[in-house]
């Protein structure tokens, strides 16, 4: 539905009367063909741009809901290396976080503006953080199925068409591929440990593995943006083209870690040339979707929690910044307090360096 | 090597508790923030503890009673202002002790030299954070007054001095005041009077001597490691 109101745009767009229009439309189209970058200053469509933020705001939220369950797990690291490579870890998910928006605010919208859809449920977050993390494998079965499906969607999102988009998603990539190679190594550890380690390996596994796959979205056939988005080149391959090729990945490594997935239908194809696999149950991708996961409730509360407890702590520092306008002294500094909307008036959103 | 001891604590037990603010921070640039601080006081505790023996043993397999921390590390979050109080004592203190040992000849010079430059960057961040808290709205004033009163009485055991660790204490007791006090007036705000024993007395965590939610805090990170005796991770 959304797809074919999305095309309707663009078309009536193109046939529109102004022949400026039809050229800006053109040159868009050509970019595009071309596989050349769209940037920020570069006319598009109203519906390309709709769509970009909403998926790119969509990444930019999954990125900081999912600093929750593995939060959970920090102060109860079994070790004092695992909990410093933890840590890390959700630090960097925040820097990402912060990427996107700023990639995100590039099309005219603002951090602020998300955040607050975030929190009133008007955008979402991915479908697998609303999954708790019951043990410490579940840390592991994260870094190696979650960011192994995450790395799967995002590695032909550095092609993607928005410019500001794909060079974002340079830098996330190389930064999850370490995750995820952590991950695997944890729960290799835990796999060749004693026995309890081993199965809580599997149990993490166990629990993982579906809403791991749902990660890649609705089947095709059921996708509402997937054919728009893959005609704009946002997207470049189906959801259930990059399902399959997660799944073929994973299979060696679960033997690999000597784990088994908890699909009894996973076998090799030998006329496809890929791996068959049973069923995802819809029903409850769709539950999750709709709020009512296991932690969607937990997830979003704390998360505005943090918002507006913190919103003293945002006032102050926007307060201390009009009383002293700073002085440009620390030009690279990273710790500064976010902008807050009163400083950063009549200030343009920061552009690209080209 | 019990100043290996009492400052790979201190790290350890301060980096926990930051470790708690994750996912909880007021903008996304503290989470990262925090985190950063934290991962830098793990690395100093790592390096400190590694000096003693093992660092998990030593971490999750020492009782409350063993552990030679100050009580100003294992205070509570509390709220920012409470958190940016407890950063701003600390890392102060870290800051020029550090720099002394990194000027001396003693067994900690060489690490004392890596870890000053992130404590400087520690000192910077709290005290920022000071400035705009304090010189803030009314309410960050009051928070931040708060919290640098409730913890001004863990404040005279940092100058305690550490067995092994030969510097000038009364010194570093003077630099330390001498700093806060710019700050904390160049935040408009009041620096504290009253006792400063802490706890007990002074000196009553490099004893052992802890207060009530410090034994909660490492059960919490003691747990899974102790419910597999002898595994590794």
């Amino acid at each position: 539905m959304a797809a074919v109101t999305a095309d309707q745009k663009t078309q009536r767009t193109a046939g529109a009367v102004d022949p400026a229009d039809a050229a800006r439309t053109a040159a868009f189209d050509a970019t595009v063909a071309a596989d050349d970058r769209i940037e920020p200053r570069d006319w598009m469509p109203e519906a390309y741009r709709a769509s970009l933020v909403r998926q790119m705001a969509q990444h930019a939220h999954s990125e900081i809901i999912g600093m929750q369950p593995e939060a959970n797990w920090i102060t109860r690291a079994p070790s004092l290396r695992r909990k410093a490579i933890l840590m890390a870890k959700v630090q960097d998910e925040a820097g990402h976080g912060l990427y996107l928006y700023s990639a995100a605010e590039t099309l005219g919208t603002s951090r602020e503006e998300l955040l607050d859809k975030l929190h009133a449920g008007r955008q979402r977050y991915s479908s697998i953080f609303n999954y708790p993390t019951l043990t410490w494998a579940d840390v592991g079965a994260i870094g190696w199925l979650v960011d192994g499906a995450a790395i799967t969607n995002q590695v032909p999102l550095c092609r993607c068409s928005y410019g500001p988009y794909a060079r974002a998603m340079v830098r996330i990539c190389k930064e999850e591929s370490f995750h995820q190679r952590q991950g695997y190594e944890l729960l290799l550890a835990l796999s060749r440990g004693t026995r309890d380690q081993h199965e809580m390996a599997q149990d993490a596994v166990n629990r993982w593995w579906w809403p791991s796959l749902m990660m890649f979205g609705p089947p095709d056939d059921a996708s509402a943006h997937s054919a728009q988005s893959m005609a704009w080149k946002i997207k470049r391959h189906s959801n259930d083209e990059l399902r399959q090729r997660f799944v073929d990945i994973c299979v060696p490594q679960a033997e690999a870690l000597g784990l088994a997935l908890p699909d009894p239908d996973i076998r090799w194809n030998e006329e496809r040339g890929q791996h068959d696999f049973g069923a995802i149950d819809w029903t409850e991708f769709q539950e999750v979707l709709k709020g009512n996961g296991p932690c969607n409730e937990q997830r979003l509360t704390q998360r505005r929690t943090a918002h507006e407890e913190g919103a003293w702590v945002r006032d102050a520092a926007a307060a201390y910044a009009a009383k002293h306008p700073a002085p440009p002294t620390h030009p690279g500094q990273s710790a500064q307090p976010a902008p807050s909307p009163q400083t950063a008036q009549g200030t343009q959103p920061e552009e690209e360096t080209a | 090597m019990t100043a290996a001891l009492a400052l790979g604590d201190d790290a350890l037990v301060l980096s926990h508790r930051l470790g708690e603010w994750a996912g909880h921070a007021p903008v996304l640039e503290e989470e990262v923030a925090l985190a950063n601080i934290a991962l830098d006081l793990l690395g100093q505790a790592r390096v400190l503890l590694s000096l003693v023996g093992d660092e998990d043993e030593l971490a999750y397999l020492r009782e409350e009673r063993a552990f030679r921390n100050l009580q100003l590390v294992e205070q509570p979050n509390g709220d920012f202002a409470h958190t940016i109080a407890r950063q701003l004592y600390f890392s102060v203190y870290q800051h020029v002790l550090y720099g002394e040992l990194a000027a001396g000849r003693g067994p900690f010079a060489d690490l004392a030299a890596k870890a000053v430059k992130e404590v400087a960057y520690h000192r910077d961040h709290a005290e920022h954070w000071a400035l705009r808290l304090g010189d803030g709205t009314a309410e960050s004033h009051e928070r931040l007054q708060a919290g640098l009163d409730a913890l001004w009485r863990f404040t005279g055991e940092m100058f305690q001095p550490i067995e092994g660790v030969d510097i000038d204490w009364q010194a570093l007791r003077t630099s330390w005041l001498g700093a806060i006090t710019d700050v904390v007036e160049r935040a408009t705000l009041t620096v504290p009077t009253g006792p400063r024993s802490g706890a007990w007395a002074a000196g009553a965590g490099r004893q052992g001597l802890h207060t009530e939610p410090f034994g909660r805090m490492i059960a919490e990170m003691q747990h899974l490691h102790r419910s597999h005796p002898g595994a590794s991770w």
